[in-house]
């Protein structure tokens, strides 16, 4: 059986998941969310030991095809929707404390 | 509006031609659109380069495909190279693919013509196109009310007459839904009959493309042209598109339609009393009605709200304003990255991606997201056991009509319960078709549901068009 979500719970996963919560989002998804793993709860409590677990429908395999050149998207096509580019490449803020 | 396949083919004689179409098409998104705010993006320059070339190739002779000149509608998640594409999300805005979904490929290759981007609840998560970051729709039949969701523009485009056919994509019910609450027909193939390739990816064990359409040979007539394998799809079936529209009229004598008990338990008395009389309606017509119950379909809803959103967090992921989309500029790159997703989503998405996280981190992976595996293959077990005893299943698409905009929004739980019986099809991988039959409160129409094993969609399309002449559609 889970616990009970609580505030500094919702805080810690909005932090894996990169996503910044004001005091009032905190307690208002705690409380949603709260509720939604309370009705999770029924199946929380299943004994479900020996079932094995469906990630997908049909079972996935791998799909293999011949390595061939072919053609892909033209980097320009692709760069021009990109927030920033440089040389032909995606640029991003500095990634450590690097000096620039 | 006339169906689709009527405009087909006087498009295809020279009775009528695309570009005449496609202008009667327009003239109707202009007249309703800012009202009910269907379309996020018309693309009259393309449909007008499309329907020409469509009556390019009629006046040289050539075949010119199933759906000729037939004006259509496509969801924002479906990438249309060159199209403004969002998903209904602020973090899309102004994002334009460099390549098309293979469902557009085979549509223009079928002569169809695209006439722009619907409206959807933020990355497919809703049931009543009320999250979109852009407005909500509303219900062309009632604007007061919800086009339910997530599909809810496609859905809209086709019940006010802006376009006969139109794609939407079903994750949970996001077809089914919001074709009941519409008047439509709505379809969710089975999985992998739909390539996924270019449709932006909420729950990708769960999602699939379908067609809405106002009556059954038009669905049957897209499924068609949209269905069979594609190797840029590795979940995509291995055969080619099955015949449907040559068996729309084959009927239901000697079939076994189950009745399931947890698939209308809970929806609103008128609800349950037009799916009774669906299955008066289909024994009329030869079938037996066996009365049957699915216990674990009660499980389906709680499966669906940890295995959903744990998808949808990993494949949200991508949104780091690194490659396209928003970026809201800041010191370092981590920072970057959640300055732009804090910005660039709305509230449902972040529940959802907050829910998924918490699903699959340490300490409750075993809890919630394993034991909701374990869940999804005893429902799948169920249903195969219930297919020993029916060729196909019947119940309600959704509990009620269409609701009033606004009243679930404050209550995310509520929302989901609009899902409770369209769910446990995606989780199964198998097929499903909402038809309209009868009305119910304020004269808003209700659908029922047909249900079917993997790759069943003829004998539901056979059965959902007995069920349309029942209720006195021809």
């Amino acid at each position: 059986m889970a616990s009970s979500l609580r505030r500094e719970d919702v805080a810690k996963v909005a932090k894996l998941a990169r996503l910044t919560l004001s005091e009032a989002e905190l307690d208002e998804f705690t409380a949603q969310l709260g509720q939604v793993l309370e009705h999770a709860n029924d199946i929380a409590a299943l004994d479900l030991e020996g079932v094995v677990a469906t990630a997908h429908p049909f079972g996935l395999i791998n799909v293999v095809r011949a390595d061939e050149r072919r053609a892909s998207l033209a980097r320009d096509d692709v760069l021009a929707m990109a927030p920033d580019t440089q040389d032909g490449r995606f640029a991003v803020p500095r990634i450590m404390g690097e000096a620039p | 509006m006339r169906s689709a396949l009527d405009i087909a083919r006087d498009v295809r004689s020279g009775a009528t031609t695309a570009e005449n179409e496609m202008a009667t098409s327009l003239a109707a998104i202009r007249a309703r659109n800012d009202e009910l705010n269907v379309f996020l993006f018309v693309d009259e320059e393309g449909a007008l380069d499309a329907a020409r070339r469509v009556d390019e190739r009629v006046t040289r002779g050539e075949d010119v495909g199933a759906l000729a000149g037939v004006p259509i509608a496509l969801k924002d998640n479906l990438c249309q190279s060159g199209v403004p594409t969002t998903a209904g999300s602020k973090i899309l805005k102004g994002w334009r693919p460099p390549y098309s979904a293979t469902v557009v490929g085979r549509l223009l290759d079928a002569g169809a013509v695209p006439m722009g981007k619907t409206n959807m609840d933020e990355f497919a998560m809703g049931s009543s196109t009320e999250t979109s970051a852009f407005g909500p729709t509303r219900n062309p039949l009632n604007v007061e009310r919800v086009p339910g969701g997530s599909s809810g523009g496609s859905a809209s485009a086709v019940a006010a007459d802006m376009t006969p056919l139109s794609l939407g994509s079903d994750t949970g019910g996001s077809i089914r839904q919001p074709a009941a609450l519409c008047g439509l027909v709505g379809v969710k193939p089975t999985y992998g009959l739909v390539s996924r390739y270019g449709l932006i990816a909420f729950a990708s064990s769960l999602d699939q493309i379908g067609p809405f359409a106002k009556n059954v040979a038009d669905a049957a007539a897209l499924l068609e042209v949209i269905a069979g394998h594609d190797p840029m799809d590795s979940t995509s079936l291995p055969e080619l598109a099955p015949s449907l529209l040559s068996h729309v009229n084959d009927g239901v004598a000697g079939k076994r339609v189950g009745l399931v008990r947890e698939l209308f338990d809970g929806a609103a008395d008128e609800v349950v009393a037009e799916v009774e009389r669906a299955a008066e309606a289909l024994r009329d017509a030869g079938a037996t009605i066996v009365e049957l119950s699915v216990p674990e379909i009660h499980l389906g809803l709680s499966a669906y709200y940890l295995i959903a959103p744990a998808e949808a967090s990993s494949n949200l992921a991508r949104y780091d304003g690194v490659r396209y989309g928003l970026r809201v500029d800041a010191d370092d790159v981590a920072a970057m990255n959640e300055a732009t997703r804090t910005a660039g989503f709305g509230a449902e998405v972040k529940r959802r991606i907050m829910l998924g996280t918490y699903a699959l981190s340490a300490g409750y992976y075993d809890a919630y997201y394993g034991q909701a595996l374990k869940v999804r293959t005893q429902l799948i077990d169920a249903f195969r056991r219930a297919y020993l005893e029916a060729d196909l299943l019947l119940g309600a698409t959704a509990p009620t009509v269409a609701f009033a905009i606004g009243e679930k929004t404050a209550d995310p739980m509520a929302m989901y319960l609009s899902d409770v019986f369209t769910i446990p099809t995606n989780l199964a991988g198998d097929a499903a078709i909402s038809v309209p039959f009868g009305t119910g409160e304020a004269d808003l129409p209700i659908g029922v549901q047909l249900l079917g094993p993997g790759r069943s969609e003829a004998g539901l399309f056979a059965a959902a068009r007995v069920l349309e002449l029942a209720d006195g559609r021809s």
